[in-house]
């Protein structure tokens, strides 16, 4: 598992793709920190653009990998190791990869100029997000054949989970604002791994009502302690059950 | 002798289309196979559950005598050359012969094809630059580099040059008189002349006949296996 993890890993690494993600991610933060005094603010915008760009890259980049090396996986399989050990090693390997362009892009700036509860945070759930998006990419790469299937329902997951659940967070609450939602609220923002991580980044800032209809209402509820480990929980719930499906139908896909 | 493979009642279907129908045969020690049949006929379905790739809807296929199915240690003793080669973009040669060293957690016993081809001249090319028919050479080397019992080679000549193949088949028939099972598709008719034992012809996944080359031909009355073939086939379907 680890041995294939390894060589996934030394081949990412040298991908141009990779670097242009760590590039890009290291660009925006140093252009925010160098531009603004104010370090919340800059934490603020961070944000913003990270919850976009980091769950698209993640899901694309795990997905079109995972297609490309299919003939690598048939290989794979005709050597003597399991194919739990396989997928595994895959998961394992791409995510570190992608995990590291996040923590030089992201992680080192913010840890530089604006390290606090806030900037760690910050650095936590982009990492959670990363990893749950890259779980994600491996159940859309299972359950379809094709490329382009795989990587269009990637695609439609991302702008499901970044655009659509919002609005249909809103015309939810707006259809049933005659009634008290603040238990179903929880539950609804559970379902999307990005307002988890909007939540547990805009609790440490005191300025959730700026951002998303879901964030504002969630801190009336959750101050802190509870709060926080209820959307840690959850975040880890996104990473472990879509691999969990996906491992169950690689061990019983034709390749 | 107990034989290494023994394949019993093999159904696959995709979806509604029926690859594999109750395919029932066994393979022994000691000779090339070579397993022939037109386009989408199952032969590399065939291959690939025996390999583990493609799991059947029913029957067994039994290797030395354990069936092959939620296991992998069998794999260890089993040498697969794919259709098509293709390897992480960025890796190199020489990675991707580590990774398989330490995955089998064997070493390279055997390097006589790394040799032929001169791949070790290459071991700091990446897998990206690489020509379709170096790709072949890189998997064929692979197939080889574990000395296994049993070599299973999915159109192993398509791609390779007439040197690099004439090489490959020497190692097959060198490998054969080791007392090793080699399991080869083709459609070069000329090429499974030369060194098959046994002919499986499947048609709409079914064996239309596995017999041994010198039956086929005594039996048809023919001295080349393409003559022999057209005679079966059209004498059988009329």
């Amino acid at each position: 598992m680890l041995k294939i993890a390894k060589y996934i890993i030394l081949d990412i690494v040298r991908s141009k793709v990779l670097l242009a993600y760590t590039l890009l991610l290291l660009a925006i933060s140093l252009t925010i920190f160098m531009s603004d005094a104010d370090v919340t603010k800059g934490l603020v915008s961070i944000t913003t653009v990270i919850l976009i760009i980091v769950p698209l890259v993640s899901i694309v980049y795990a997905t079109t990998y995972y297609f490309n090396a299919a003939e690598f996986t048939e290989m794979l399989v005709s050597q003597p190791i399991s194919r739990r050990n396989i997928l595994m090693g895959k998961f394992i390997g791409i995510s570190s990869s992608i995990l590291l362009a996040f923590i030089i892009g992201v992680c080192l700036p913010v840890s530089l100029f604006a390290f606090s509860a806030t900037g760690i945070t910050l650095m936590i759930s982009g990492c959670l997000l990363t990893l749950s998006f890259i779980s994600l990419a491996f159940f859309t790469s299972t359950i379809t054949r094709d490329k382009a299937k795989g990587i269009g329902l990637a695609l439609m997951l991302w702008f499901y989970f970044s655009i659509i659940f919002d609005g249909l967070v809103l015309l939810f609450l707006y259809t049933f604002a005659d009634y008290p939602l603040e238990k179903a609220m929880i539950a609804l923002t559970a379902l999307n791994p990005i307002d988890l991580a909007r939540i547990l980044i805009l609790l440490q800032m005191d300025i959730s009502a700026l951002m998303g209809y879901t964030g504002a209402l969630y801190q009336q509820f959750f101050g802190s302690g509870i709060g926080i480990a209820f959307s840690l929980v959850m975040q880890l719930v996104w990473i472990v059950v879509p691999l969990f499906f996906a491992l169950r139908i690689f061990k019983k896909k034709d390749l | 002798m107990e034989k290494i493979i023994a394949i019993n009642g093999l159904k696959k279907s995709f979806g509604r289309l029926e690859v594999l129908k109750n395919v029932a045969c066994s393979f022994d020690g000691g000779g090339v196979v070579s397993v022939l049949g037109p386009n989408a006929s199952g032969k590399t379905t065939l291959i690939k559950s025996i390999l583990g790739m493609v799991i059947p809807d029913g029957g067994s296929i039994l290797f030395k005598g354990q069936s092959i199915f939620n296991t992998f240690d069998y794999k260890r003793h089993i040498g697969y050359m794919p259709q098509i080669g293709h390897y992480p973009d960025n890796m190199k040669i020489g990675q991707l012969f580590k990774m398989v060293m330490d995955i089998r957690q064997q070493d390279a016993v055997d390097t006589d094809l790394l040799k032929a081809y001169q791949l070790e001249s290459m071991y700091q090319k990446t897998m990206r630059t690489l020509s379709g028919g170096t790709l072949q050479k890189v998997s064929a080397a692979l197939a080889f580099m574990f000395n296994p019992d049993v070599l299973i080679l999915d159109e192993p000549s398509a791609g390779l040059d007439p040197l690099a193949a004439e090489a490959l088949k020497e190692k097959i028939l060198e490998e054969k008189t080791k007392g090793k099972l080699v399991l080869i598709t083709s459609h070069i008719l000329s090429e499974a002349d030369e060194i098959s034992d046994y002919i499986m012809y499947l048609f709409e996944g079914q064996i239309r006949f596995y017999k041994t080359l010198t039956d086929l031909k005594r039996e048809t009355g023919e001295q080349k296996l393409s003559r022999a073939l057209t005679q079966i086939l059209s004498s059988s379907s009329c």
